[in-house]
């Protein structure tokens, strides 16, 4: 039996964070008695923790749904929830590319942000079918007219039968369903040609293997064929297909050409089935991929340390876990004289940074130090040669250097007029190179700028959103490297350099950088039995220093009547101090200085 | 093992009673009422007569030991077995002793076997005094150093407070001098802490106290001052002219064996340290003593020898526990020597009026490093 191909709706939602795309994704699995209520969680498909407290989803789960329309016809839509953050727009663009069509979710009270109309263009560019859809009417301060007539000015989208909703409340939801078959085109697929089938996402099941899902364009897969990636050549005996529901997946006999679903082959991990490849079979092979597929490279490195030495094996356990879900994820191990041994990381960006970290510490329940986050340098040295480096302690003698280059981004910001100037300060400060300025309607611009996106990764989002009280948004892409005047950091202890704070940084922001730090291990590092000499240094160059005054009095001056308790107690009390203690030599820095080093901000 | 050889326990009996509490005092003591010395007296007895060691240091502490008068200290010694050069001491408060009328009788305690009084003068500056919660001036004190002399005891140790309310460098001379004039042949010279559930850490806000680094320097004073005046520091705070260290005190800080009698005193015998629960009905009741575990290891034996100006002696160390110091521990020692805290020798680690100060890292560094 084959499936009508004019009865197979693909799409997915797109929207600017917190415009309500995982609360439309619930109504809908509801409006389709997709979910029994009594299973009804807020956000069903953002299965991780994390996405959910967050709010982001973080991996693209795609979800059948049988919706008999008012045409009478039972139609089969296949929603594909995308991540939404600048950090995985490649997986954004995967999972376009998967569909026919997309929800466009506009906030009727805020209107057009930043990814609003970075994912549209992202659609726009493959082609998708834009339905647009105004939501939170029930709101107080909602204005669904004003928004509707931002989007046509400013997307040029037609929004006169766009509906508006209320995700929230369930109302003129059944009006989005309606839509998505009127508007969105039924894809055009051949069960017949070569098989190609494009995969956007996949995630690892410790009793399947890898879940590979994929949308079949052409041909077929049924199990029993043999796969055969297209970008690694790996190939795999398919065990089982099927369609994504809300809750269990629905095992069927073939995937056809249209059709959104699942493969199982035993593969062991998601580096062999990457987002962005071109599934073939043995059987009927394609002879060209899919066109899109790019090897996700890391922009972001940091080190990544247990607390614990003792936990070094539990982290590398927990990476390699997460790793198999994941294959933008880089780790080595790395082996630093400040925090022992450890992993160099690899990350899409800060966010992706931020949540294996807090999967780490959440899921594998590790205590981690985590070093200052580094782009990769590019260094030009005087015999002609250039090196690429991610970690500060690479970093060659200055005397061997020619020239310096730091990866800059295009980068644009949408915000309410008002907060113009303190973003150009924000911008300027962060060495940005302004573009130009558009104003997408009287009150709201878009402020083009090219940044280094070593100022990015550290806190630029964070400030950016306390300027603005929230309301500027933000998206950025790698343009490319530039010629920098940069310069590497130590940090120098009673004499010894902390390679886990070395880092490197533009020389006009050395020293204020140098003496803040200085100033904050200072406050930091609580006196010990000796004075201790802190020195920010460029090079031999001593560029900021400061003193951990000797402290002058630690002592239990009496024993009474040999009662040796209390004094054992001190004992164990230290003890249980030194654990938070990392050893630098002859000092004692506790955590929280480090963290106070590696979360310096430009508040302080 | 030669007689020369044969060690002696201590024995410590703790009085819990005192005329008043003092504000900054958190020892287990109270006011007596009613019949309550006479029980304690009877109790004591009965548990010094259960054992059948012989002992060659006694010391009443407290409380106030002179409390239960020198009749009933005479009693209790006479349950005891001493040797015949054993160090005994009573703590006495001088201002009930050292009052003109008192009727407190060193004469009885000198025929009893008592050798040693420790006095808490705490300090020679009558307002520092009352702000102590002390009730006579420093003239009680000076007399109550005669009587002990003219009694025929000839070993006074007085305790002194460094960095007590309004105290200062130019008080503390004051205090010292008086010290260092009367005669005593032992000092004990403690930093004020103040302790959670005392009257001073209610006010420690108000109480005009010297800083840390105040304080600090008043110890290294007072280490100065001493050593110049022929007392020779031999423990974090303890001072004694040569000859007059407390051989009691001593086996505290050289781990060596004591038992100790009355609530709130803690043993070590046996390798076992036990104590009496702070509870004057349970010991009433004839309580028995609380186990503490194993004690005399490789931990606490450094931490309380560290404590001393001996140090930490390898011979004794590798006869007792069978193997060295780490090199570990030796190497950090030889670092914090050339930071002015740690002596090292080939004989031995010390720690320096300067590292005596700091001496909980310090201590806690070295144990850190020789551990396995």
């Amino acid at each position: 039996m084959s499936v009508d191909k004019n009865k197979i709706r693909n799409f997915c939602i797109i929207a600017h964070i917190d415009h309500g795309k995982s609360t439309l994704a619930d109504r809908l699995l509801e409006l389709t008695n997709s979910v029994a209520l009594r299973d009804m969680t807020a956000q069903l498909l953002d299965k991780m923790d994390l996405e959910r407290e967050r709010g982001i989803t973080i991996k693209a789960h795609p979800v059948k749904l049988n919706y008999k329309a008012l045409d009478g016809s039972e139609y089969a839509l296949n929603l594909i929830d995308t991540p939404g953050h600048v950090d995985f727009n490649y997986e954004v663009s995967r999972s376009l590319a998967a569909c026919e069509g997309a929800i466009l979710i506009v906030d009727a009270t805020q209107g057009v942000e930043a990814q609003t109309l970075a994912n549209t263009y992202l659609a726009l560019d493959h082609d998708l079918e834009i339905v647009p859809v105004i939501n939170k009417i029930d709101l107080p301060s909602a204005d669904p007219e004003r928004v509707a007539k931002e989007v046509e000015d400013v997307i040029g989208l037609d929004c006169s039968e766009a509906p508006r909703v209320s995700a929230k409340t369930g109302e003129n939801v059944a009006e989005v369903l309606e839509q998505i078959v009127k508007l969105i085109p039924p894809p055009v697929a051949d069960d017949n040609l070569p098989c190609r089938a494009l995969i956007f996402d996949s995630v690892y099941d410790s009793y399947k293997g890898v879940i590979v899902y994929v949308r079949i364009v052409e041909g077929k897969i049924k199990p029993g064929d043999t796969l055969r990636m297209m970008a690694t050549g790996a190939e795999f005996t398919v065990v089982e297909t099927g369609y994504m529901r809300a809750q269990d997946p629905e095992p069927c006999p073939e995937l056809t050409a249209g059709e959104v679903g699942y493969i199982t082959a035993s593969i062991k991990t998601v580096s062999d089935a990457r987002v962005g490849d071109t599934v073939t079979t043995v059987q009927n092979p394609a002879s060209e991929p899919l066109p899109g597929y790019r090897k996700v490279n890391p922009m972001v490195f940091c080190g990544i340390y247990p607390a614990d030495g003792a936990d070094y094996e539990n982290l590398r356990d927990a990476l390699e876990k997460l790793q198999l879900n994941d294959a933008a994820l880089s780790y080595e191990p790395e082996t630093s004289g400040a925090l022992g041994f450890g992993f160099r990381c690899g990350f899409l960006g800060l966010l992706h940074l931020e949540i294996i970290q807090e999967r780490l510490e959440r899921e594998y329940d590790l205590d981690l130090v985590t070093t200052i986050p580094s782009v990769i340098y590019k260094i030009n040295l005087t015999d002609g040669t250039t090196i690429e480096i991610d970690n500060p302690t690479h970093y060659p003698d200055p005397s061997i250097i020619a020239s310096c280059e730091e990866p800059f981004t295009d980068a644009h910001i949408y915000s309410p007029a008002e907060y113009v100037g303190t973003i150009m300060d924000l911008c300027q400060d962060r060495r940005g190179v302004f573009k130009n300025m558009d104003y997408i309607t009287p009150e709201r611009v878009d402020i083009h700028y090219e940044l280094p996106l070593n100022e990015i990764i550290y806190d630029f989002f964070d400030s950016l959103k306390s300027r603005t009280r929230g309301y500027a948004s933000f998206d950025y892409e790698i343009c490319d490297y530039r010629e920098s005047k940069l310069v590497k950091l130590d940090v120098l202890l009673n004499g010894d350099v902390v390679d886990a704070l070395s880092f490197i940084i533009h020389s006009d922001k050395a020293y204020a950088k140098a003496r803040k730090i200085a100033e904050r291990l200072k406050d930091n590092i609580p006196r010990q039995m000796f004075e201790i000499p802190i020195q920010i240094g460029i090079g031999g160059k001593i560029i900021a220093r400061e003193t951990v005054k000797a402290m002058r009095k630690d002592v239990l001056a009496k024993c009474y009547g040999g009662d040796i308790t209390r004094k054992k107690k001190l004992l164990e009390k230290q003890k249980e101090g030194k654990k938070r203690m990392r050893h630098f030599g002859t000092v004692e820095v506790p955590q929280e200085a480090f963290m106070a080093v590696l979360k310096l901000d430009d508040n302080d | 093992m030669t007689m020369t050889d044969k060690k002696y326990p201590g024995l410590y009996i703790h009085v819990p009673f005192c005329p008043g509490k003092c504000p900054y005092c958190d020892f287990y003591s109270f006011i007596p009422k009613g019949d309550i010395v006479k029980e304690y007296v009877a109790e004591t007895q009965r548990r010094l007569k259960e054992t059948d060691l012989c002992f060659d240091s006694v010391y009443f502490g407290g409380g106030t030991p002179d409390k239960i008068g020198a009749d009933n200290i005479k009693l209790l010694l006479g349950c005891v077995n001493f040797t015949s050069g054993a160090e005994i001491t009573v703590e006495c408060n001088p201002s009930d002793t050292g009052r003109e009328n008192s009727a407190f009788d060193f004469e009885t305690l000198r025929q009893a076997g008592v050798n040693r009084i420790s006095m808490g003068l705490q300090s020679a500056v009558d307002s520092e005094r009352r702000k102590l919660g002390r009730l006579s001036g420093v003239k009680e004190v000076q007399r109550a150093v005669e009587k002990i002399k003219s009694a025929g005891i000839e070993n006074i140790s007085l305790d002194v407070m460094l960095g007590i309310p309004d105290q200062t460098l130019e008080t503390l001379d004051e205090t010292l001098g008086f010290c260092v004039s009367s005669g005593a042949s032992h000092i004990s010279a403690y930093i004020l802490k103040i302790e959670q559930n005392t009257p001073f850490y209610r006010m420690r806000e108000k109480l005009n106290l010297p800083d840390d680094d105040t304080a600090g320097e008043m110890y290294l004073h007072t280490t100065g001052y001493l050593g110049a005046h022929g007392f020779k520091q031999y423990e974090i705070s303890n001072f004694s002219k040569p000859g007059y260290e407390s051989r009691h005190n001593l086996k505290y800080w050289r781990c060596e064996e004591y038992l100790g009698i009355g609530p709130a005193a803690h043993s070590y015998l046996n390798g076992r340290r036990f104590y009496c629960p702070a509870d004057i009905d349970s010991y009433l009741a004839g309580a028995e003593p609380v186990d503490d575990g194993e004690g005399g290891g490789e931990e606490e034996y450094i931490m309380l020898a560290l404590r001393l100006s001996e140090g930490l002696i390898f011979e004794k160390y590798e006869k007792r526990f069978g193997k060295k110091v780490t090199d570990e521990a030796v190497n950090y020692a030889k670092f914090l020597e050339s930071k002015g805290l740690v002596c090292v020798s080939e004989k031995n680690i010390s720690l320096t009026p300067r590292g005596f100060l700091v001496s909980n890292s310090v201590i806690g560094g070295i144990l850190e490093r020789n551990s396995p």
